[in-house]
């Protein structure tokens, strides 16, 4: 996928102007937000969970080597194969000479954020595979030739309306007067549409929410019920999944599950949790012939270590985005790549290079909303600051940025000469202001006044006024006596 | 004064704060009015300018760093530093020792000095027992959560407590009080449209409440605010808390001149 970053600011502005887009995202605010509080309210000890779960990742980031390596000896004792992805490019060979293999026409898909990382949908069509994503939202996306904008809810940019509209466009075979007023209706045509594509599927490729090293699983939660579909009736499974997603045991399943559904939707659990572990035995009623994990690092290993490791805790819920005030402006496209929002301006930066992507650690208020929502405890505004240090170091930012912020930092090491600056601020502004409370237009300061009025400095500056002996008028001695 | 044996007057250092010392010096000296009633003593150090919070957020460790020597030196000797913004005591409390390497002197400094960091109402409430200023105020008002003193130092209760005590006070909250105003220090200027978007959607809410007045703990945001609310020709005023708290209230509001 195409890193768009660089136009962030237009794409964001074009965003806010959109309005089918901010009705859309709406849902976002008023539907996410609401739910998770009552999902996080529901629970007693839903904080310490939290410090559980945050624990239980740093113990498995301490020891991935360990755990991958016991992961995999379990995946191969129960017949399955683990292929050892160190780029996108590696992933896409694996799966591609997997179905190629298969003689594999169709690929079903259950949603998997890895997939679009690697842009995997691309790469089989141009293989003449044919993908056919079995989510709901990644179907409607897929219809329109677009990503998704939320890792959990990849057409939340879209009203119902819109997805209607593409219905009847694609399903041309189906009555034309069909009512598709209603979620409901929308579900199930698209279910009857998908349940052909199931049917003839050769390969079902599925992510993983976790890999479980003690007994060789791969866990995905869905909503639809689709991803139990994508990987039981093909020939074979792909799991594709990146290398952070392990965790020790079955019990350690529990308590990220306990967290994950509440943090997302709200839900207590989601309503499918499928756990896969090897193709079908010779006494399973059924499953796939072929069972096979693809392990992608991509460049998390190099995370380890460094200032962004404690990124490698996500469990991909969405809570920072959907807190967001500014993902909650502008939706998931704007940030222009796979991972929108605040965790995305983490992690983006590390797989694809800051060089392209400076804006998404820069575009945030650093409000540390995300933050307190995050499951994992995730430190999400540290690491955009410490984005933001890389970023300086390398002068990547821009000069006339740079010359500000050294020209003040300049002024403010040395006191009276900041003095000096700071008497003949207030006197511009003030004289800017002409005898108002405000400016209107800031010359130099179009950021600031383009949509907010600039406040007029009350007069001389509290340290002139102190210095020349200003006192704030003292209390009655009777106010005294009532606090004492 | 009673008898009781009262314990030796802390001394506070005022961290006025750059935006305070330049825009409005009413919130410095409500501060120190509300300092000294609560029993402190009070000294303003000459030689302050800025936390280094532009610097810090910009990624500029290294005048981050240099900043922050200068205001450890500057502030080290007292008992207290207290500041009334939530964004900058955060700095100074929370971040200033992330700034130094472990083993090197100035990280214990900037710890020993982070540990008596505080904000200005959260000081008041919780180090000093102030359950009431004694101010008097006529009419309603709401209070905006401004995030680093919400998120970094729990500046939540405190403010509401002491409003509550303010004789013809009444506060009616807004939606969402706890989310952000989209000023976020050069992010206003740097993402001019998305923070005034984000802003916009502040002051539709503070709106809706029908207050007369918003207040908050940081000055930054405060500019935010009453820079939107007077660009859509609002009547709601814009203060910060401790003018309100320390019966100085009676000037232009932020953005105001006089009779406007």
């Amino acid at each position: 996928m195409k890193v768009t970053t660089p136009a962030f600011k237009e794409k964001a502005t074009e965003a806010m102007r959109d309005p089918i887009l901010q009705k859309a995202l709406g849902n976002v605010e008023r539907g996410f937000v609401a739910k998770r509080k009552k999902g996080a309210a529901s629970l007693p000890e839903f904080e310490e969970l939290r410090d559980a779960a945050r624990d239980l990742k740093i113990h498995v980031l301490k020891h991935l080597d360990l755990y991958l390596e016991a992961y995999e000896r379990k995946v191969i004792a129960s017949g399955g194969k683990v292929h050892w992805a160190e780029s996108a490019e590696d992933a896409r060979r694996i799966v591609t000479d997997i179905c190629k293999r298969l003689g594999a026409k169709t690929v079903t898909k259950g949603k998997s954020m890895i997939t679009e990382e690697i842009a995997l949908n691309d790469h089989l069509e141009a293989e003449g595979i044919r993908p056919v994503e079995t989510d709901l939202g990644e179907y409607i996306i897929q219809l329109r030739g677009e990503h998704p904008s939320h890792i959990i809810a990849p057409a939340v940019h879209l009203t119902k309306e819109q997805v209607a509209s593409d219905f009847r466009r694609v399903h041309d075979h189906l009555a034309p007067d069909r009512d598709l007023t209603e979620p409901t209706t929308l579900l199930s045509e698209a279910r009857t549409v998908l349940r052909r594509e199931f049917q003839v599927a050769d390969v079902g490729i599925t992510g993983a929410n976790f890999l479980i090293a003690e007994t060789g699983t791969s866990v995905i939660v869905t909503n639809e019920g689709n991803g139990d579909l994508t990987q039981t009736l093909p020939k074979a499974h792909v799991v594709l999944a990146s290398i952070e997603k392990i965790v020790p045991t079955l019990e350690d399943v529990d308590t990220l599950m306990r967290v994950l559904a509440r943090s997302a939707t709200g839900q207590e659990m989601s309503v499918y949790t499928t756990f896969s572990t090897g193709p079908r035995r010779s006494d399973d009623p059924d499953g796939p012939g072929e069972y096979h994990v693809v392990l992608l690092d991509n460049g998390r290993s190099s995370m380890l270590g460094t200032e962004f490791e404690d990124m490698l805790r996500c469990i991909r819920c969405g809570a920072c985005m959907n807190h967001c005030p500014v993902y909650q402006q502008i939706g998931g496209h704007a940030y222009g790549w796979v991972y929108p929002g605040p965790m995305g301006s983490v992690l983006t930066p590390t797989l694809v290079g800051i060089e392209k992507t400076g804006h998404l650690p820069n575009a945030s208020t650093l409000c540390g909303r995300c933050e307190s929502v995050c499951p994992m405890r995730i430190p999400l505004p540290r690491m955009m600051r410490a984005w933001r240090a890389r970023e300086w170091e390398k002068a990547l930012n821009p000069g006339t940025q740079r010359f500000g912020l050294k020209l003040w930092a300049f002024l403010a090491k040395r006191p009276a000469l900041y003095r000096l600056a700071a008497r003949a601020g207030r006197w511009g502004l003030g004289w800017l202001a002409g005898g108002r409370g405000r400016i209107a237009r800031l010359p130099l300061g179009g950021g600031w006044t383009r949509h907010r009025d600039m406040p007029a400095p009350q007069g001389a500056t509290f340290m002139d006024r102190w210095a020349a002996g200003e006192r704030p008028s003292r209390p009655t001695p009777s106010q005294t006596e009532a606090q004492s | 004064m009673t008898a009781s044996p009262s314990p030796r007057r802390p001394t506070v250092a005022l961290f006025v704060t750059c935006l305070v010392d330049a825009m409005r010096p009413t919130i410095g000296f409500a501060a120190v009015k509300l300092l000294e009633d609560a029993g402190c003593e009070v000294v303003v150090p000459p030689g302050q300018t800025c936390c280094g919070q532009p610097a810090f957020n910009s990624g500029d460790t290294a005048d981050a760093a240099a900043l922050a020597k200068q205001v450890i030196a500057e502030f080290e000797p007292y008992d207290f530093l207290v500041a009334p913004s939530g964004s900058c005591a955060g700095q100074i409390a929370k971040h200033y020792p992330e700034l130094f390497a472990e083993g090197d002197p100035w990280r214990a400094r900037a710890e020993s000095l982070a540990a008596k960091s505080h904000e200005l109402v959260s000081f008041l409430v919780e180090q000093m027992g102030v359950s009431s200023t004694g101010a008097r105020f006529d009419g309603a008002v709401t209070y905006h959560d401004s995030c680093s003193g919400l998120r970094e130092l729990g500046v939540q209760a405190q403010p509401r407590k002491l409003l509550a005590a303010i004789e013809g006070l009444t506060l009616t909250e807004m939606k969402d009080p706890d989310v952000c105003c989209g000023f976020g220090g050069t992010f206003a200027v740097k993402y001019s449209d998305l923070s005034g978007a984000i802003v916009e959607k502040k002051v539709g809410t503070i709106e809706e409440t029908g207050a007369a007045t918003v207040l908050a703990g940081d000055l930054g945001c405060l500019m935010n605010m009453a820079g939107r609310l007077t660009r859509n020709g609002s009547k709601v005023e814009v203060r910060h808390v401790a003018e309100v708290l320390a019966g100085m209230a009676d000037g232009p509001a932020i953005g105001r001149g006089e009779g406007e």
